[in-house]
C-alpha cells in the first residue's frame, strides 16, 4: 500500500517541493521516517499518530515507512506533519488518493488534530504555484498570507477531520475563501511633524530618501537622531505590490508576520550588541538576519561605533550586493537585503553636551576611527545634528519652535524625485541614484558648466579622488532631482560637498 | 650623562659590568664602525668635526657625536641660516594642528629651516607644512636617526630623509627611551634661534624645550590658546612669563629679522576671491566657532540647502575642513 503527498520545505526565503511517500507493509507495527529528517521531523510521528486517532481516523497497525524525497536535502521543522498524516490516511485508504494528488499541503498538527500555522507559508505558496499545483491546503491562520499568490486556490482548513471531509467530498470551506490582503493592524506611522527644528537634518533625510542614499547622523544624545531615523520609512514611497510581497515573505519566514500583506516599509533597529549572524542571518537552518528583515526598508544602527567590528564587516558584502548569501554544506542560500542604511553615533566618546564635554580632538578622532572603513565607504551623507535651539520656555514649559513640516508633502517630493530617476535609469538595472555605479554616473549625468567648474576647483584644491568624485555626483544628481532640474547645476554639487564625510573618514574609506 | 667621558661613564653606570665595558672600549675599531654607518646610509660627525653644527657647542653638554640621515647640505645650512623650532602637543586640537602646519609652511616658504621632533600632533603638522612648501626641514629624534618613531610617521620620516635631514645623538638602532626625549629637546633648543610652542599643556615636553632654549639665550615664542582649555595652559603660561606672542609666520619673521625686515611669503588665498556673499558670511561664522548648520541657517536666514551648499563649497576649495564626525573648522590658510 503506497501513497504520496506534495508539500514544501523552506530554504532561505524560497521553498522547494518535497514529496512525502508512505508505504504500509504487514509486520510488527512501527512508524519510521527516512529521507534526512532532523529530530523535529522525527517527532512528527507522535503528533501524527495522536492527531489521526483524535480526529476519528485509524492509525494502521502495520509497518509504516515514510520517505521525504528528495532524500539528500536535510528536512527540519514541524511543517511536514500534515503531509505525513495524509500520506498515512491515503495509504490506508481512508481518503481517496486521486483527490489528494490535486493538492499540495503544509501545516503542523496538534495532538488533537487541529492545524497550526507554519513559518513561511507565503514562500510555500509561491513554491506551490511554481510547481504547478492548483490548490494549497494550509492552516486558517496562514491562508490570508498564502492567498497573496495569484493563480493558486488557497484553502484554509481548521483541522485534520475537516480536511478528511473535504477530500471525501463532504465539506467545502466557505465560498469566498480566505480574506485577501487583510490590512495588518499596526500603530500609526510616526510623522515628521513631531520633529521641531533640525531643518538641516530634515533636508538630509529627504535627500537620503529621494536617492536611496545611506545616511550617518552624528550628535549628542537626545538631539533627535533616532526620532528622525524612525520617520524615514514614512517619507519613502509606499512599497509596490511586488515589494510588499517580498517584505511579507521574509517576515513570514522569520515568524514575524502579523498575517496579511505588509503595507509599510520595515524599520529595523537592532541593538549594538548583536552578533554578525544576528545581523546578516545564519544558524544551522539559516534564518534571515536584521538586514533581511529590513529588506525594502530601513536598517537603523544606533550607536554605530559600539557595534562589534565583525558585525559591521559582515554588512559590507550584503550592502554592496543587496542580498545575503549563506553557505550550508554544498548549498548557498540567499536572503534579500536591499536596505537603506541609517547610522547614528555620538560626536564624541563621552556623549555629553558641549559645556560638559572634556574630550580632546584626538579623543574624537580615535572614536571616529572605530567606525569601520568599509562601512563608511557605503555612506553618502554625513549630517551633524546640534542640540535644537530652544527659545524661551513658555508658561507650559513647552518648546516654542514651530512644529516641522509633516511627512506627507515630503513623501510627495520624494516620490516625484524617484519617478524622475526611474525614467532616467530605466533599463539600466539601477533603481535609484545611490545604486548608480561609476559607469552609469558618467553616462546618465548632465553637468552644467557651473557644476564642472566647482568640481575642477575642488580637484585643484586636492582631496577629491575618483571615487569621491562619483559619490559627490550621485548625491548631486539626487539633489537636482528634488529640485526638478534635468541638469546638475553648481549649487547641487556644492550642497553635495556639504554632506561629504570628514576628510579623515574619507581617507580611511 | 651623555656629556661624561668614557671612564666617568663606565664608573657611573656599568657597575658590575665595568670589565665588559672596558673590553668593548679596547676592541672598538672606529674604521669598522664607520663602514657600518656608511652601509646604513647614516652620516656621523663628532663634536670636533667640521660637519658638526656649531650651535650645538653652546650646550653645556653637547652630544659627543651627531648622527644623521638625509642631505649633508641641510645640516650645513643650519650653521649659516636662521632656524626655528616649531613644537607642541602630541594630543593637539584641530586648531593646534592647523597652526603648526601653517607656521611650518609659511616659514618653509620663507627659506627658514624648520626644526621639530617628528612626534605626533603639532610636530608632525609642522614638518608636513615645511615639506609641502618645499622648505628646509629638519627633525631631531630621540632614537637612532634611521628609525621612524613613532611608527605612524614613517611616511613623514621618508619625506624628511628625502628632502631634509633627520638627526640624533643616538647611534643607529638605538630605541627611544623615556629619558631620551628631554635630552633630544636640548638639541632642538640649541640648533635654532627661536622656539615656537604651538600648544602645550602644563608639564609638556615642549615646555622643557622652551626652558632649555631660554637658558641658551634663544628666543621663545608661543601661540596663544583659550584660557579655559587645559591643553594650552602651558603655552599660555609661557606668554604670561614673557614669551613672544605669535600670531603666525609674520610675527616669527619680525622677531628674527626685526619688524618688517623680511616680509612673509605673499600668498593671498585665491580661493577667497571666488566666494559669493552667503559663502563669505558662512565662513565668518565658522571662523567665529559657530559651525552648526542649523544655527548658521537661523543666524544668516539661509535655507538648510543653502547653508550646506556654502559649507560644501568652502570645504571643496579648502577654506574649511570637516572633522570625521561632522564639525567644521577654519583651515589656517
Amino acid at each position: 500500500m503506497f501513497a504520496s503527498v506534495a508539500t514544501f520545505a523552506l530554504e532561505g526565503v524560497d521553498s522547494h517541493e518535497v514529496t512525502v511517500e508512505v508505504d504500509l507493509r504487514r509486520g510488527l507495527p512501527a512508524f519510521t521516517v527516512v529521507g534526512l529528517p532532523d529530530a523535529s521531523v522525527r517527532e512528527a510521528r507522535e503528533r501524527v499518530r495522536a492527531a489521526l486517532l483524535n480526529s476519528g481516523c485509524e492509525f494502521p497497525l502495520k509497518r509504516v515507512t515514510a520517505n521525504l524525497a528528495p532524500a539528500h536535502i536535510r528536512k527540519a521543522g514541524p511543517s511536514f506533519d500534515l503531509a505525513l498524516a495524509l500520506g498515512v490516511l491515503a495509504a490506508s485508504q481512508q481518503v481517496p488518493r486521486e483527490e489528494l494528488s490535486r493538492y499540495a499541503v503544509c501545516g503542523e498538527l496538534s495532538l488533537g488534530g487541529a492545524l497550526r500555522p507554519v513559518l513561511g507559508s507565503l514562500a510555500m505558496a509561491l513554491g506551490a504555484r511554481r510547481a504547478g499545483y492548483a490548490r494549497l491546503v494550509v492552516a486558517v491562520e496562514d491562508a490570508g498570507e498564502a492567498a497573496l499568490v495569484d493563480g493558486l486556490e488557497v484553502l484554509g482548513v481548521p483541522s485534520l477531520d475537516r480536511l478528511v471531509d473535504l477530500l471525501c467530498g463532504r465539506w467545502r470551506p466557505s465560498a469566498d475563501g480566505p480574506d485577501r490582503p487583510r490590512a495588518s493592524r499596526e500603530e500609526p506611522e510616526p510623522d515628521l511633524a513631531d520633529v521641531r527644528g533640525q531643518l538641516d537634518a530634515r533636508r538630509a533625510l529627504e535627500i537620503a530618501a529621494a536617492g536611496g542614499h545611506n545616511l550617518l547622523m552624528t550628535g549628542a544624545p537626545g538631539v533627535g537622531k533616532t526620532m528622525l531615523a524612525r520617520r524615514l520609512p514614512g517619507v519613502l514611497p509606499p512599497p509596490s505590490f511586488d515589494e510588499a510581497v517580498e517584505i511579507t515573505r521574509v517576515r513570514s519566514v522569520a515568524g514575524l508576520s502579523p498575517g496579511g500583506l505588509a503595507e509599510r516599509r520595515p524599520f529595523r533597529a537592532p541593538h549594538h550588541t548583536i552578533s554578525p549572524s544576528g545581523l546578516i542571518g545564519g544558524g544551522a537552518t539559516p534564518r534571515p538576519g536584521e538586514i533581511s528583515l529590513a529588506h525594502h526598508g530601513v536598517l537603523f544602527l544606533d550607536e554605530l561605533a559600539e557595534f562589534s567590528r565583525p558585525s559591521l564587516e559582515a554588512l559590507r558584502a550584503p550592502l554592496e550586493a543587496g542580498q545575503v548569501e549563506i553557505m550550508r554544506g554544498q548549498r548557498t542560500i540567499s536572503f534579500p537585503a536591499d536596505v537603506m542604511l541609517v547610522g547614528a553615533c555620538n560626536d564624541c566618546p563621552c556623549g555629553r553636551l558641549a559645556p560638559h564635554c572634556r574630550c580632546t580632538d584626538s579623543d574624537r578622532a580615535r572614536y571616529a576611527r572605530r567606525l569601520s572603513a568599509p562601512l563608511l565607504d557605503r555612506i553618502d551623507i554625513l549630517c551633524e545634528l546640534d542640540a535644537p535651539e530652544f527659545s524661551t520656555p513658555t508658561a507650559y514649559g513647552a518648546v516654542t519652535s514651530p512644529p516641522g513640516e509633516a511627512s506627507e508633502p515630503v513623501r510627495a517630493r520624494v516620490r516625484e524625485a524617484r519617478e524622475r530617476q526611474g525614467r532616467r535609469l530605466e533599463g539600466t538595472g539601477a533603481g535609484c541614484n545611490a545604486a548608480m555605479d561609476a559607469r552609469l554616473s558618467r553616462t546618465h549625468l548632465r553637468l552644467s558648466p557651473g557644476a564642472r567648474s566647482v568640481l575642477s576647483q575642488a580637484q585643484a584644491a586636492g582631496g577629491l579622488n575618483g571615487r569621491g568624485h562619483d559619490r559627490v555626483l550621485r548625491l548631486a544628481r539626487t539633489i537636482a532631482d528634488l529640485g526638478a532640474s534635468s541638469r546638475v547645476e553648481g549649487e547641487h554639487v556644492d550642497e553635495a560637498f556639504g554632506y561629504r564625510l570628514g576628510s579623515s573618514a574619507r581617507a580611511a574609506a | 650623562m651623555l656629556g661624561l667621558d668614557d671612564e666617568e661613564l663606565i664608573a657611573a653606570v656599568a657597575g658590575a659590568h665595568a670589565g665588559e665595558a672596558h673590553r668593548f672600549l679596547e676592541t672598538f675599531d672606529a674604521s669598522v664602525a664607520r663602514r657600518e654607518l656608511e652601509r646604513m646610509g647614516v652620516h656621523a660627525a663628532c663634536a670636533h668635526g667640521s660637519a658638526y653644527p656649531v650651535r650645538l657647542r653652546d650646550l653645556r653638554d653637547p652630544p659627543a657625536t651627531l648622527f644623521w640621515v638625509g642631505s649633508d647640505e641641510r645640516l650645513a645650512s643650519l650653521t649659516r641660516e636662521p632656524a626655528v623650532a616649531v613644537v607642541g602637543a602630541r594630543r593637539a586640537s584641530q586648531y593646534g594642528l592647523e597652526v603648526g602646519y601653517s607656521l611650518g609652511r609659511g616659514l618653509g616658504a620663507s627659506g627658514i629651516t624648520v626644526v621639530s621632533g617628528m612626534a605626533l600632533g603639532v610636530d608632525a603638522a609642522a614638518h608636513r607644512g615645511v615639506l609641502d612648501a618645499g622648505g628646509p626641514a629638519l627633525a631631531v629624534l630621540a632614537c637612532g636617526p634611521e628609525l621612524a618613531y613613532p611608527r605612524v610617521n614613517r611616511g613623514l620620516h621618508g619625506r624628511l630623509v628625502g628632502t631634509g635631514a633627520v638627526v640624533s645623538e643616538h647611534p643607529p638602532g638605538q630605541r627611544a627611551l623615556r629619558w631620551s626625549f628631554p635630552a633630544r629637546n636640548r638639541i632642538m633648543a640649541a640648533l635654532v634661534e627661536l622656539v615656537v610652542v604651538v600648544e602645550a599643556a602644563e608639564h609638556s615636553g615642549s615646555l622643557i624645550t622652551a626652558d632649555l632654549a631660554s637658558e641658551l639665550g634663544r628666543s621663545v615664542a608661543a601661540v596663544p590658546g583659550r584660557i579655559t582649555h587645559r591643553g594650552t595652559a602651558g603655552s599660555n603660561r609661557l606668554l604670561r612669563e614673557g614669551a613672544m606672542l605669535t600670531r603666525g609666520t609674520e610675527d616669527v619673521l619680525d622677531e628674527l629679522f626685526g619688524p618688517g625686515a623680511r616680509a612673509g611669503p605673499d600668498t593671498p588665498d585665491p580661493a577667497l576671491e571666488t566666494l559669493g556673499s552667503s559663502e563669505r558670511s558662512v565662513l565668518e561664522q565658522v571662523e567665529a566657532g559657530r559651525g552648526g548648520p542649523d544655527a548658521l541657517g537661523l543666524e544668516l536666514r539661509l535655507s538648510a540647502a543653502a547653508v550646506r551648499a556654502a559649507l560644501g563649497r568652502l570645504e571643496a576649495v579648502g577654506l574649511v575642513v570637516r572633522g570625521a564626525l561632522g564639525a567644521y573648522e577654519r583651515t589656517a590658510r
